[in-house]
This record gives C-alpha cells, sequence and structure tokens, in this order.
C-alpha cells in the first residue's frame, strides 16, 4: 500500500467543538458494545470513523442520532450539554445520518422526498410551490444535476443519495453522519460525492464518515478517530495518517502479515481455457486461461465488464459467442448448474442481493451447494451434512454461536466466509471471486487472504475481480486489466511486466505506458 | 495512544447474538399452538358438547380437506407465491372425477383422472409462472376464474351424482377409529413434511422463496422448482376434489367455491411468510386445526353463520397479531 498525502493545511482544532461525545458507555443486555468512548468533532471539518465491522462505530452514531439511549456519558453541541432522548432531539440540534441503505421513497419527487414529514403548509393545505421553491435552492447549492420534480426512481444510486443530502442541509443540518456512502458508487460517482463533500465541509458543516476504504479516509479527512471493541482507541491529525498506523490501530497488530500469499513460481497445468467469449454487449470476444494453483487478479475500471466476463463463464448470463474448456475438455454451460457440476464456482459481488439466503440458517446456506452430492436418492442426510457445515465453521473461523443462527444475524465478514465455505464445501477446481472483500472488516479480510491463498496452495484456480488495488496487487499471481469490455493488459506471470497499482491504472485507464519489471 | 498495546482478535466475542436465535425456530414451529390450545378450552368450558370423542373425530374430518388443500398452498406460498385457483381445480377435478366413474368400463380410473385433473391444471399454471414469467398472483387469478367456468361446463350446468360411486369409502369409511379422509389429510401432511424437511428439492423449494437470485447463482434450476410447487398445489387440489366429491357421491361445478381462502388463511396463521423462505407443514397443520375447531365450537355455541364469519375473520387477525408480537418480543 501506498501512501498518497499531500501537504494539506492542518486543521487545527482553535474553534469550539460542534460535538464532543464523553464518556460514552452503552451496554445491551448487560454486554457492553461501547466503554467510556470519547468523538469530539469540529466545525468544517471531515472526520473519519474508523473500525471493525462490530467496533461500536454505528452504535456510537445512533446514540448522536437518538435511536439508542447512552447508559453513561454526555454529548455536547457548541459547548451546550444536550440530552437527546430521541431522533427529533437529534435532528432539531443539526444532527443528520445518511444510512449506507438510502431513505427514499422512490415513487415520490424529490422535493416530496425532501420535505417528507416537515411539509410546508398554506393552512391546511400543502405548499407545494414553496417546497419546490425550497428545494430547487437547496440542489442548486449543492450542483445537482436534478430537478425537484424528478421522480426518485429515475434518478442514479448517487444522485438518490444526494436527495438525502439535500434534505439534511434543508434542515440546517450542521453534523452530518455518513455511513459507508460511496459502498454502491461507482468511481465517478465518487468523485461527485466528495466534491460535495468538500462543498459541506467549506460551508461549515462538520461530516463524520465512516469507510473501510483507506483511500477515501486519506482523500477526505482532517482527521481520523479509531474505535475497537468498543473501546476508543485514538485520534490522529492528518499529517499522522499513514494505512500502517490506522490498521495496526483498528486490528492491534502489525500490517506486514496482512497478504500471506507466496507468488507462486512455477505456473501449473492449464485448468480453465476461456476462447472468444462474449455476451454481444458488455464483453467483447475475450480469452483468458486459467492454470492450477494461481490466483489471477481481474482489475478494471466499475464498468468495465468484469463482472460481466465473469457471470459469462459461470453461466449465469447467455452468451453470444464462445467456449469454455475445462482440462481440456469442452464444456456446455448453459446455466449455473453445468458450471457448478463441472467444478466452477462463483462468488458473486452482492453477498446479501445474489449469495446468501438471509433467512436460512448459517448451516443450510453453507451445505446448499453439495446437498445433491451428499444426499441418497434425493433425501438428506442431516447428521452428515451438518459435520460438513462443522467443520467448514472451524476451517473459516466462522464466528457464530450455533448453526442454527440465520445468516441475516452474521457481520459481513462472516457472512462472506459462510459464502466461501458454501463453495468449498464443492472443492471446485475453479473459483471466480466478485469482490470478495467488499464491505469487510479488516481483520475478516485478512482471514479471506488467507482461505482464498490456501485455496490456491491447494491447485483450485482462482479469478478474483476485485476494485481494490492493494489486494489485487499483494494476493495476485498474475493480473488481468479489463478496459471497455476487453482485456487490455497482463501483468506478473511470465509477462515481464510487474504488478503494481500503477501499472493496472496505466492499463484499466488506458493512459501511460507500463513499467517493467 | 494506546495503540502500541497488542491484543489478538477475541474469537466469537461478535456477531453472535447468542442462543435466542434458535428458540426462535421453536417459536416458529410452535407459534400458533397455545392459540389453538385456548381456544379449545375456551369451547370446551363453554360447550359440553365440543370435548368429546365424537366430536374430535368430527372436528378433523372436516378440517381434513383444508388440511389437504392448505398443505399443497403452503409449498406455493414458501417460494412466494401465491395459487388462488385451488378452489376451482377442486371443483374441475372433482366433476371429472365423477363423470369418469358414470363411464362403463372405466369407473376404476376415477380417483386416478380426477388427480391427474389437478395436476394437469397446476402444471399449467406453474408453467406460465414459471417459464413465460407472469405473476403468480395474475395468473392463478385468471384460472380461478376460467376454471370455474370450466367446472361448470363439463357438469353441464347441473350435479352430477352416482349413487354407486366406487370410491365412496374415501368420504365415508373408517380405518380404525379414523375416517379415511383424516388418513389421507394426515399422509399428506406427512409426506409434505418430509419432502420440505428432509429432500434436495425441500431446501431449495425454500432457497427458492428466500432469495430467488441467489438461487439460481447456487446452480438451482428456479424453474424447475415453482413447476414443482404448482403442480402439488394443483394434485392436492385434485385430491381434495376426489375427497369432496366421495363424502357427497356427487359434484357440481360450485364445488369448492372459495376454499382457496381457508387454505390461504391455514398457511398464513401456521407462520408462512407470504414474501417466501419461511414456514413449516406443521404450522400449515395447526392452521387448518384452528379454522376447523372455530367452525365447529361456533357452530355448536348456536351461533349464526354470519356471526361465525366476523369471529372466524377476527381470530385469524387477532391471531397473526399475538404471533407477530411474541416473535417481535422473543428477538
Amino acid at each position: 500500500m501506498t501512501t498518497n498525502q499531500q501537504p494539506l493545511p492542518l486543521n487545527a482544532p482553535i474553534a469550539t467543538p460542534v460535538l464532543e461525545m464523553r464518556g460514552i458507555t452503552k451496554r445491551f443486555s448487560g454486554v457492553p458494545a461501547l466503554q467510556n468512548v470519547n468523538l469530539t468533532i469540529y466545525p468544517g471539518e471531515v472526520h473519519a470513523l474508523m473500525g471493525e465491522n462490530g467496533a461500536g462505530k454505528s452504535t456510537l452514531m445512533k446514540i448522536l442520532a437518538g435511536a439508542y439511549i447512552a447508559d453513561e456519558g454526555e454529548i455536547w453541541i457548541n459547548g451546550q450539554p444536550l440530552t437527546i432522548t430521541d431522533p427529533g432531539t437529534a435532528r432539531r440540534a443539526g444532527i443528520n445520518l445518511i444510512y449506507q441503505e438510502l431513505n427514499v421513497a422512490p415513487n415520490l419527487t424529490v422535493a416530496e422526498n425532501m420535505f417528507m414529514g416537515s411539509e410546508l403548509r398554506q393552512g391546511q393545505l400543502l405548499n407545494r410551490e414553496g417546497m419546490r421553491r425550497e428545494a430547487a435552492r437547496v440542489l442548486q447549492s449543492l450542483g445537482a444535476s436534478f430537478a425537484p420534480d424528478d421522480v426518485v426512481s429515475s434518478l442514479s444510486i448517487a444522485e438518490q443519495q444526494q436527495v438525502e443530502i439535500a434534505r439534511a442541509l434543508k434542515d440546517n443540518s450542521r453534523i452530518l453522519v455518513m455511513d459507508e456512502p460511496t459502498a454502491a458508487l461507482s468511481d465517478r460517482e465518487t468523485e461527485r460525492l466528495f466534491e460535495v463533500i468538500h462543498k459541506l465541509r467549506s460551508d461549515g458543516i462538520a461530516i463524520i464518515y465512516i469507510s473501510h476504504r483507506m483511500e477515501e479516509v486519506y482523500a477526505l479527512a482532517n482527521r481520523v478517530s479509531v474505535l475497537r471493541d468498543g473501546q476508543y482507541i485514538g485520534s490522529l491529525d492528518r499529517h499522522e495518517i499513514s494505512p500502517e498506523r490506522l490498521v495496526q490501530m483498528m486490528v492491534g497488530r502489525p500490517m506486514q502479515d496482512f497478504y500471506e500469499h507466496q507468488r507462486q513460481t512455477t505456473p501449473g497445468e492449464i485448468v480453465l481455457d476461456v476462447r472468444n467469449i462474449s455476451d454481444g454487449r458488455k464483453v467483447q470476444p475475450t480469452n483468458l486461461v486459467l492454470r492450477a494453483g494461481e490466483i489471477v487478479g481481474l482489475a478494471g475500471l466499475v464498468g468495465a465488464g468484469r463482472t460481466e466476463l465473469s457471470r459469462l463463464i459461470f453461466g449465469a448470463d447467455p452468451k453470444a459467442s464462445g467456449e469454455v474448456f475445462l482440462n481440456g475438455q469442452k464444456l456446455n454451460i448453459r446455466s449455473p448448474g453445468d458450471a457448478i457440476a463441472a467444478g466452477i464456482g462463483y462468488v458473486p459481488e452482492d453477498r446479501k442481493d445474489q449469495g446468501l439466503f438471509l433467512e436460512m440458517s448459517s448451516g443450510k446456506n453453507i451445505i446448499l451447494n453439495m446437498l445433491k452430492q451428499d444426499a441418497k436418492a434425493g433425501v438428506i442426510n442431516w447428521g452428515s451434512v451438518g459435520k460438513i457445515a462443522k467443520n467448514a465453521v472451524q476451517d473459516f473461523n466462522i464466528r457464530l454461536a450455533n448453526l442454527e443462527i440465520r445468516a441475516m444475524d452474521l457481520s459481513g465478514g462472516n457472512q462472506q466466509k459462510l459464502l466461501l465455505a458454501r463453495w468449498l464445501a464443492i472443492k471446485p477446481r475453479v473459483l471466480l471471486l466478485d469482490e470478495p472483500t467488499r464491505g469487510v472488516d479488516i481483520g475478516a479480510k485478512s482471514e479471506i487472504y488467507r482461505i482464498i491463498s490456501d485455496l490456491a496452495k491447494q491447485g483450485v484456480a482462482v479469478l478474483m475481480v476485485s476494485s481494490e488495488l492493494p489486494e489485487v496487487v499483494g494476493l495476485s499471481d498474475r493480473v488481468l486489466v479489463m478496459r471497455e469490455g476487453q482485456l487490455v493488459g497482463e501483468l506478473g506471470g511470465s509477462t515481464r511486466q510487474s504488478i503494481t497499482q500503477e501499472n493496472i491504472m496505466a492499463y484499466a485507464t488506458g493512459a501511460s505506458e507500463v513499467t517493467a519489471s | 495512544m494506546s495503540q502500541t498495546e497488542l491484543r489478538p482478535l477475541k474469537d466469537g466475542s461478535r456477531g453472535a447474538p447468542g442462543r435466542r436465535k434458535t428458540a426462535n425456530n421453536w417459536i416458529q414451529v410452535l407459534g400458533i399452538l397455545p392459540i389453538l390450545i385456548l381456544i379449545c378450552i375456551l369451547f370446551s368450558v363453554l360447550t359440553p358438547n365440543f370435548p368429546t370423542a365424537g366430536n374430535v373425530v368430527n372436528i378433523l374430518r372436516q378440517a381434513s380437506i383444508n388440511i389437504v388443500l392448505a398443505t399443497g398452498m403452503t409449498f406455493v406460498i414458501l417460494t412466494g407465491g401465491i395459487d388462488l385457483s385451488v378452489g376451482s381445480i377442486l371443483g374441475v377435478s372433482a366433476v371429472v372425477g365423477v363423470l369418469t366413474s358414470l363411464v362403463p368400463g372405466l369407473g376404476w380410473a376415477a380417483v386416478l383422472a380426477a388427480l391427474l385433473t389437478g395436476l394437469l391444471l397446476g402444471l399449467l399454471n406453474g408453467v406460465l409462472i414459471a417459464f413465460v414469467d407472469l405473476p403468480p398472483f395474475i395468473v392463478t387469478l385468471g384460472a380461478l376464474t376460467a376454471l370455474r367456468g370450466v367446472a361448470y361446463l363439463v357438469a353441464n350446468g347441473t350435479t352430477v351424482l352416482n349413487r354407486d360411486l366406487n370410491f365412496a369409502w374415501i368420504g365415508n369409511s373408517y380405518l380404525g377409529p379414523f375416517p379415511w379422509l383424516v388418513v389421507i389429510a394426515l399422509l399428506t401432511v406427512l409426506a409434505s413434511w418430509f419432502i420440505l424437511r428432509r429432500t434436495v428439492l425441500g431446501v431449495q423449494i425454500y432457497a427458492v422463496g428466500g432469495n430467488q437470485r441467489a438461487a439460481r447463482l447456487t446452480g438451482i434450476k428456479v424453474n424447475r422448482v415453482l413447476l414443482f410447487v404448482y403442480g402439488v398445489s394443483g394434485l392436492l387440489a385434485g385430491l381434495a376434489g376426489v375427497m369432496s366429491s366421495s363424502r357427497l357421491y356427487s359434484a357440481t361445478g360450485q364445488l369448492g367455491n372459495g376454499y382457496e381462502l381457508d387454505a390461504i388463511a391455514a398457511v398464513i396463521l401456521g407462520g408462512t411468510s407470504f414474501t417466501g423462505g419461511i414456514g413449516t407443514i406443521p404450522g400449515t397443520l395447526l392452521g387448518a386445526l384452528i379454522i376447523a375447531v372455530l367452525n365447529n365450537g361456533l357452530t355448536l355455541l348456536n351461533m349464526s353463520y354470519f356471526w361465525q364469519l366476523v369471529v372466524k375473520g377476527l381470530v385469524i387477525i387477532i391471531a397473526v397479531t399475538i404471533d407477530r408480537l411474541r416473535r417481535r418480543s422473543s428477538r
């Protein structure tokens, strides 16, 4: 990982803090979720709040927003103590939260969404004109490219997020909490959001920014505070921020052993040979091979066609052309079932939407793919598959009290491990991973890296789509780069080009030349 | 700065909400049982005719047809669908069954013909839903109306009667102390429970209802699963048609009118989620029993039919409300 710190003016804490949380403690049925946590936020700063999933970030923010009430501790706003007992108090004090899952009514207009619950009136009637005018004013100050009368469902995710920001601004928000705001955004939309954030900051609004993505924290934050296991670990000023320090604060151990993967020295046999595959739309005819025991990173900008390519190989979308060979034998893959039968696994990008059965028990989620093989005449032997699930839980260090816990009750990292366990239960020869560590905390990340690395050691050919360059660089034996539906570059392996973030970006953007190793 | 302190990750320290979730499963299965017991106690106190062996058998017999329909409905609702056409399929199948029994030399095939009719009509629903990709509500609403017409047409607008109905034993004889109707209903429940609980197909049904996209990506043939559940629902509606007509020695185009509503009510009372993926057969059985007990008890109390409808509707809403509240508080 590289540090790209620009020399920025120090945001020296001279003003009165707009928010001080002192000694916040919160217990859930006796178990402490937060212990004596402090947080100080100044006006006009972007304050990153970091920590693993479960570190207590959202609990702290929910206390701030009035969704929970702290057992101990004080909250001071602009130097005045304030007791926040309900969301209404928080909002009146100028505190607004924007959740990862957006809270907009898709069938209503932008203006209607912005004024939902606080509609302007003229006597007993709605003052539509006034709301439209006010909405237009706020949207303009945000630099939004849509109108108050647009229906929200016609907007992109990024624009819907702006609707929420606009709603907060309309309420004269002084403290804006954003929880993983870029999780669903493309790179370009992220840049746009950053512009908005810069603008808000220069207007004196304090922004508490929750994110797992280091790059964003470097790009935005004036200061960072770190929580771990419900405790306040410390804060860093902008000039003190470095990835090593942050990781150590979050995880409590240094980062050296983060990527354990030993690069492959001798290439294995070709396992998967994909020729001329395309979908006629987003993937141009493409060739690629995967060898036994290698991890191939598939990099590229969002929208370059990486997900589409992996879905094509897996048979999840219809092919317009192309052939797939496994160990030299031609496969006729027309559905995911065919790919699975051949020993190809696929972990999709969005685990909640496409991967997990949230209402089902964790155990069932694990054994789902190998049920057919284990069953006799379609009848399941719950004893034997239960054992498999139990072993998987141990092997992958999935943290759960028992196998009956529903998948929805697990943390993101454990959910992702659950998905990996499901595929590994069928002992695949090829594994396609799409963003395997998205939205996963840093501890679970390193465990997932270890799992992927172990798999490769056992001879599985792994194709890993990832937008996180450090992970592509740290884990891949070879990197393929896609741009606009085509493979445009290869790094590492037999090529003489070294795997670096710069080289990947050069290919991905079609910008400058690539440096040899 | 306390970052010099190095601590290993604590195992199991988060994301493990403990034993409560398993307890939830128990509540899911038995959720509505206390309410059934409560209603039974209430009726026992109010009328001495209620808690007799004869009446219990009576209740079970009255419940049997709805149990069969509701069992099929459970399969469908578990996938997130709905089958509004079961009452009409019951009607068509019953008429076809009795008509076949009247054909000289073909009488033996009467039950088979009725079951086959139900199965085919169910599969027709399934094809439209799984392969033409139409919404289940629309398809089965259309089938509800169209097949009711077909039932009248096949019956030629009259009552089809067979005094020597060769399968009349189904509706009128006993196996030991139990009417065959009850035995058939319980066998249906057992077989369905086995399929959902112990077979790969069963798990796939829950998977399709829980997350259709994910189901496809785990290699489940979603279309086939959908075809299966609507086929089962149709087949069991056909079976219910056999049961109804055997009891009456006859069938009319009117038979089974509105039965789909009691079947859906039983499934929902039993804790099955309308969005799919959650629910059990034992729950549905309890749901169907509650409805039958109410019908029986209120009649014994001499309550007018109009009031019975009001009470039944309210009990369904109240029972589901109590179940919801309890589940929420146990979370």
